[in-house]
């Protein structure tokens, strides 16, 4: 709370009083080192993508560093809104009323908001002898609710034509805790087959009686340990598994980061915004596109009252929105690199941010 | 440890206090240092006391909100709680399934720790014996986590097979009916991973107390024409049985509390289930903290703290049980 009022005068004081006392050095070669503080936090969802984007810019700029507090998406939003966070992740974009607070912070018109992370959640099985399934969402989220229960089942073999499908019962496993994956999961069903899928969408798995365990690791290795498992984990951690092509319109597309990063980019804009404010109305059914993603946004101000803060927030950011940037945090946090059409619209916003 | 609490009332010396005041009043031994130390003795009695009570008052007092909150206030905070549940309605199946596990592991330790420990009391050439005992307590160092690993990592797929035999040839007998778990995640293999875990307390009990058994019974037996089985059925076992019975209790008290085993092996679930070869029914109360308490807040935590209260009023009941059947069995068994 303290910090929060410090940061919130900070932002209304002049540039050399100001809490993040950064200054921006010229180097000899051109270049600019930065220095000091700069505490930002949000969704848990970017938490190990941000050490790996912080370790990389602080190595860049020793004398300067970013803290990322793992508070949760409303925490973000909740703390930028009242300017207690310069910038802030988080899973939902900000809604009217709290962009309305937020523009009373940074100024009419300058919010900046965008697509920073996209973490692809891939469908993974354990067949013997089969490799690669499409299915349908329908039929996706018929099995993971228990009403189809065998592999052969004629739902799964009227996508699947001249494959051999073995007369397996089908064991649904899923993440005994309160997991961000199980949200993502469920809330891609709720939205793309509400008939089927009817149940709320929570951290925690709505299907009782059925499999599960602990972690990631934990069902993936416990779709491994049987035959014919079938499970949902972060795209990246399912290597020794089949992969579900899902149904997308009338194809079906099997997993891959640039069908991931494609539905943010084919998605259409959503209307009426800043043209800082790139928040995007996600489509689950663009041809050729991965529709299981979650994609989770930065918010930061266009103009802060500080230089310093600016300073720190355009480096800093702009590290997030290069292509290295999103390439470290694939390797880094399996996710999906945003595509370089969208960095490159989104990246000169960010360099535009400035102080005064 | 249980069995070497106090010496038999016949030929007890009198009580600490008596002694105390007794020699006070000589006024000679309780003088210097001795004095102290007298201090430094009640003060480490009085911490375990302490401490108990300390961790009865915190989990009474943070499980307290959500023992008096109404069922919809609790559906509304805690993730998984089912509407229109009580809070002993959604302990219930929890507190099954941690009584069940142990229960199981017991059975199954029990009698194969009975018998490592006869074969190292009784059977075994003396410097196997000294190496097997050794092997026996290093089991005991084997921190939990690890059994979760093997147990979910090697255990459950050599065992799938076996329950998936029972599942087809026994299913008659209840505890082997319904849908075998494809994975193997169910609390049959917990059973037997905590019956390992227990397995090394139970029998360094019994083989303490198995070697305690007076010799003159055992020739008096032997001489008396009994095989080698009778002369421990006659009398090693019925000298040993109180030992064994807190051995047991004790194993009970550690398969009760067993966490990372649990979490890391079983698919939980919220029944009454006897189905043991199910996945998907069971569920322990530490496990169940332990999942729960990384994404929980408000009255979500209080819930938590509620259900290890009841765990703890469990494993108290357990020792308590336990130290009634040995004082009861006092008399007969000398082992003390």
């Amino acid at each position: 709370m303290v910090g929060a009022l410090a940061l919130t005068l900070a932002a209304c004081a002049p540039a050399n009083e100001s809490t993040g006392d950064a200054t921006g050095d010229e180097t000899t070669d051109g270049g600019m080192s930065l220095s000091g503080e700069l505490s930002g936090g949000g969704a848990s969802t970017q938490e190990v993508a941000m050490e790996a984007w912080r370790a990389t810019f602080q190595s860049e700029n020793p004398d300067a560093t970013v803290n990322y507090d793992p508070i949760g998406s409303g925490g973000g939003r909740e703390n930028f809104t009242s300017g207690a966070f310069p910038f802030a992740g988080s899973d939902a974009a900000l809604d009217d009323d709290e962009m309305a607070a937020a523009e009373a912070i940074c100024g009419e018109g300058s919010v900046l908001e965008y697509p920073a992370y996209i973490s692809p959640i891939a469908v993974a099985f354990n067949l013997e002898g089969v490799d690669e399934l499409n299915l349908s969402p329908e039929t996706i989220a018929k099995v993971f609710k228990g009403d189809i229960t065998k592999w052969n089942d004629k739902a799964i073999a009227a996508d699947n034509e001249g494959v051999d499908l073995p007369d397996t019962d089908i064991t649904v496993v899923h993440r005994s805790d309160d997991s961000g994956t199980t949200e993502n999961f469920t809330s891609y069903l709720n939205t793309v087959v509400p008939d089927v899928w009817d149940f709320e969408v929570e951290g925690v798995w709505p299907v009782e009686g059925q499999e599960s365990a602990q972690g990631t690791s934990g069902v993936v290795n416990a779709a491994e340990a049987g035959d014919g498992t079938i499970t949902y984990a972060d795209a990246s951690q399912v290597a020794g598994l089949g992969t579900i092509a899902v149904g997308v319109g009338d194809d079906f597309v099997p997993y891959s980061a640039e069908a991931a990063a494609a539905v943010v980019e084919q998605s259409p804009r959503v209307e009426g915004t800043a043209d800082t404010v790139f928040v995007y109305d996600l489509q689950r059914d663009l041809a050729g596109t991965y529709p299981i993603v979650l994609v989770s946004y930065q918010m930061a101000c266009a103009t802060y009252e500080d230089e310093a803060t600016a300073a720190l927030v355009k480096g800093f950011l702009g590290h997030v929105m290069s292509e290295e940037g999103q390439q470290e945090a694939s390797d880094q946090a399996g996710s999906a690199p945003i595509s370089s059409a969208l960095i490159g619209e989104i990246a000169p916003e960010i360099e535009a941010i400035t102080a005064g | 440890m249980t069995i070497t609490d106090s010496p038999p009332s016949g030929e007890a010396p009198p009580g600490p206090r008596g002694r105390v005041v007794r020699r006070r009043a000589s006024g000679d031994t309780e003088r210097g240092f001795s004095r102290i130390f007298r201090w430094i003795a009640t003060g480490a009695g009085a911490l375990i006391l302490a401490v108990l009570a300390a961790v009865a008052l915190f989990l009474i007092a943070r499980g307290w909100p959500a023992i008096t909150a109404t069922p919809a206030e609790l559906a509304d905070s805690v993730p998984r709680y089912p509407d229109d549940t009580s809070l002993v309605a959604y302990v219930g199946p929890l507190v099954f399934g941690t009584l069940l596990a142990a229960v199981l592991a017991l059975l199954l330790a029990t009698p194969v720790g009975m018998g490592i420990a006869l074969f190292i009391s009784h059977y075994a050439p003396r410097r196997l014996a000294q190496g097997l005992g050794y092997l026996v307590d290093l089991l005991a160092a084997i921190p939990s986590v690890i059994y979760g690993l093997w147990g979910f990592l090697v255990l459950a797929p050599v065992l799938k097979p076996v329950w998936f035999w029972l599942g087809e040839n026994a299913s008659w007998f209840p505890l082997f009916a319904g849908k075998v778990s494809a994975t193997g995640k169910s609390i049959a293999t917990v059973a037997v991973v905590l019956a390992v875990m227990v397995l090394p307390i139970i029998t360094a009990v019994s083989r303490e107390v198995f070697l305690q058994t007076p010799k003159l019974h055992e020739e008096a037996a032997l001489a008396l024409g009994a095989t080698r089985w009778e002369m421990v059925r006659t009398a090693v076992l019925p000298f040993g049985r109180s030992g064994v019975i807190s051995a047991a209790m004790l194993g009970l008290g550690r398969a009760l509390g067993e966490t990372m085993a649990v979490l890391m092996i079983l698919s939980p679930g919220f029944t009454y289930s006897l189905h043991l070869l199910e996945a998907g029914n069971h569920q322990t109360i530490a496990a169940y903290i332990a999942n729960d308490f990384p994404e929980a807040s408000g009255l979500a935590v209080n819930t938590l703290i509620a259900t290890g209260l009841a765990l703890f009023v469990i494993t108290l009941a357990v020792n308590m049980l336990a130290r009634w059947i040995v004082a009861r069995r006092k008399e007969f068994s000398g082992a003390n």
